[in-house]
């Protein structure tokens, strides 16, 4: 057993209101920078939607991720000899029009125009070439479902949807959707570290942050591919790829990454979980029905006094443990079983998790009426306006069961709050559902607590990151008294 | 003079600049080594530039290698014509390939606007030098038959005197202005590596090859440190 520490981090979608104040936060602070325009670290997408990079999902395209050949876990259009074979040419790299050309405005035209019969406008202008361009698609620009023939229409996780019930979800009365919010997953099995030729993209052993050394990297573009949820980007101007570094500075001086910090729905979590190194391998390549349960499995009970003993052993330091005894995201994936991991298909063994939406399920249209008034409370899951199945596609490599018992979950813990707070429903319309999912009051009174009510230190527990010792074996500490700041110094100049 | 100064000052002067200046770059200015790719502007038409322009170059860089370095062979291999024959049209569709590569990239840089902004001015010195060693390696290989085989006589003693220190310049002086422009352009692209977007062959990721997939750094070495009964910390971890 080789267990080792991950910040991992858990997204309620039930929560997200997609203000896209995360996307700004991240912004501003790490990609407002020639060649990073383009770049949304963190981005919000509508479900059902295309998203950003267009069609990301769809690795017929992109080739992004793991796939078994036999039995062999192999990257499905980067590794070793493809990599090294494409590097004069990567077929499979998404180029910028995929995500979109980013621009400005004219500005100061609105003050500079000469006199005339017209009122001055400010054009668009490309932040690439600086000549005026007319905006085709932005990272966004299926927001809310507009243009839902272009976009939401031809979403990858259709794909095996019935011609009809893919109809049925375009009904103007049965019309839903929810928001899909994406940072790095700093997976456990990452993609476009193995892909990386230069050796340049690396996963910190202590917290499990995927990071590029910019130093390293040349330019190869094969984390670009290789990464099936695109969160490696290419930036055109210095010739390096960049990623969501998970805020590690903040996090290293016990701040919460900016975007989570700003999330106005507080829909974000973050916390340490334990897990055991030497199953990465057999995890990722086990059979993709058992995807799911095989990687939670890899995630260990830190109050299990062996695993606390093994952790210890292998060097983990006691506050981090105390911090995975209290992680939130330990309690949402393993102890309440709410939380499942994106698109787990692709193999990396992501560590971001989602709380599947419970979409409206209390209106439906019978007769051609929109009604609201039915003899149960809340409808059956079974008759939600987003299909099971749509999304199994998205959470459990096409389980239909595993979000069917998560939104059971979901649901119970609504039924028996309803029953605490108003106490209208009927005795076994509520204890039926919870015994269902063989759920106690308490577990539901704490699921309510922790995703309604949580404070600050209840969503976010960090634990120390001892960057102090650390530094001190790195250089002498002597040498950077008085210093400020990180990194080097080289202005982010594009090579000779 | 003119001699002396192309074919013994020149090389000497490219490969000292090289060498220093590449690791002095390498190791100073880490970021700035780059391959600076411009696939995610234009893809389409670099497919068509860049493929039969890197593959040509390759080959004929291996091509002079071997030359170089065992030229016994290549007179051996060239001893029947058929097989000079095959190795010359060989390598000259290598050129052809590389050149029509080079004038394909050329076309698409100045074509898109994207491709013009990112370029810098030692780009256009890579260009120009690349176009006048391709073409002037075309011509010769076209009006001076047969290269493969003269080279292991005239070029190897040349660059081999020049490794060991006593250049001999009598064979290339006497050498037509093609071949020495060729030989000079040639230790000016070695000389501008450090300079120019040149330095990306210099760290082509052999390493890759045997390297396993998974990396995973440590700022410090956990166990050491856990366990220590010392009340200094422990020792650096060994992959910083």
């Amino acid at each position: 057993m080789d267990i080792r520490s991950q910040i991992s981090m858990v997204f309620h979608l039930d929560k997200c209101i997609g203000c896209h104040t995360c996307s700004i936060a991240c912004k501003n602070i790490w990609t407002d920078r020639k060649g990073a325009e383009y770049m949304w670290w963190n981005n919000v997408e509508t479900k059902p939607g295309t998203g950003y990079p267009s069609k990301w999902e769809d690795q017929d395209i992109y080739k992004g991720g793991w796939e078994m050949k036999g039995k062999n876990l192999t990257l499905k259009g980067a590794g070793k000899f493809k990599g090294l074979k494409n590097m004069f040419h990567n077929p499979n790299l998404p180029v910028i029009d995929d995500y979109y050309e980013p621009w400005t405005y004219q500005y100061e035209h609105l003050f500079e125009a000469e006199e005339g019969d017209d009122q001055p406008v400010a054009r668009p202008v490309s932040l690439i070439t600086g000549e005026y361009m007319t905006p085709k698609s932005g990272p966004n620009w299926d927001d809310d479902l507009s243009g839902s023939q272009e976009y939401a229409r031809k979403d990858v996780n259709f794909r095996n949807l019935s011609t009809q019930e893919q109809e049925a979800m375009f009904q103007l009365e049965r019309m839903t959707m929810h928001y899909l919010p994406r940072i790095c997953n700093h997976c456990l099995n990452p993609a476009c570290v193995a892909a990386c030729p230069s050796g340049a993209i690396y996963k910190r052993g202590e917290d499990g942050i995927v990071l590029i050394n910019q130093k390293k990297c040349r330019a190869w573009r094969m984390c670009v591919t290789a990464c099936p949820y695109k969160k490696s980007y290419y930036n055109w101007n210095t010739g390096k790829s960049e990623k969501c570094l998970l805020c590690y500075p903040r996090l290293e001086s016990g701040q919460i990454p900016a975007c989570m910090h700003s999330c106005v729905g507080r829909i974000r979590y973050l916390g340490v979980m334990l897990y055991d190194a030497d199953k990465i391998k057999a995890v990722a390549s086990c059979p993709e029905s058992e995807l799911v349960d095989r990687q939670l499995e890899i995630y260990l009970d830190p109050f299990d006094p062996e695993v606390i003993n093994a952790a210890k052993e292998n060097g983990i330091a006691d506050s981090t443990i105390d911090a995975a005894q209290k992680s939130p995201v330990y309690k949402f994936v393993k102890k309440w079983g709410l939380a499942l991991p994106l698109h787990p298909e692709f193999r990396t063994l992501p560590n971001l998790f989602y709380v599947p939406p419970l979409l409206p399920t209390m209106a439906f249209v019978e007769n051609g009426t929109y009604e609201t008034t039915s003899e149960s409370f809340w409808g059956a899951i079974e008759k939600s306006r987003l299909p099971i199945k749509y999304l199994a596609n998205l959470f459990s490599a096409g389980n239909e069961k595993t979000i069917e018992v998560v939104l059971k979950k979901l649901m119970a813990v609504r039924l028996h709050r309803r029953n605490v707070t108003v106490g209208d429903l009927p005795e076994n319309e509520v204890t039926d559902p919870m015994k269902e999912v063989s759920m106690d009051k308490d577990t539901a009174d704490a699921i309510f607590r922790l995703t309604s009510l949580p404070l600050f230190s209840d969503r976010f527990v960090i634990p120390a990151a001892h960057r102090e010792e650390a530094m001190e074996m790195l250089e002498s500490t002597a040498d950077v008294k008085g210093n400020h700041g990180f990194g080097f110094k080289e202005p982010p100049k594009r090579g000779l | 003079m003119f001699n002396n100064f192309f074919f013994i000052g020149l090389p000497y002067a490219a490969l000292a600049v090289m060498l220093v200046g590449s690791i002095f770059r390498y190791l100073n200015f880490g970021f700035k080594v780059s391959s600076l790719s411009t696939q995610f502007l234009e893809t389409k038409e670099l497919f068509y530039g860049s493929r039969p322009f890197h593959w040509g170059l390759l080959y004929l860089f291996f091509g002079h290698l071997v030359a170089f370095l065992f030229p016994r062979s290549v007179l051996l291999w060239n001893s029947m014509p058929v097989r000079l024959l095959i190795l010359e049209i060989v390598a000259f569709g290598f050129g052809i390939s590389a050149f029509f590569g080079l004038f394909l990239l050329i076309v698409r840089r100045l074509k898109y606007k994207r491709l013009i902004v990112v370029a810098n001015k030692m780009d256009i010195v890579v260009y120009v030098i690349l176009a006048v060693q391709i073409i002037s390696g075309l011509w010769i290989a076209f009006f001076f038959r047969w290269g493969s085989s003269w080279f292991a006589g005239t070029m190897t003693p040349y660059i081999q005197s020049i490794f060991i220190f006593t250049p001999d310049i009598a064979a290339v002086s006497a050498m037509p202005l093609a071949v020495k422009i060729h030989i000079i352009s040639g230790f000016t692209m070695i000389g501008i590596i450090p300079f120019t977007r040149f330095i990306h062959f210099l760290v082509y990721p052999f390493s890759y090859i045997w390297r396993p997939y998974q990396y995973v750094i440590w700022n410090w070495d956990r166990k050491t440190i856990r366990k220590s009964k010392k009340l200094v910390n422990g020792v650096r971890s060994k992959n910083n």
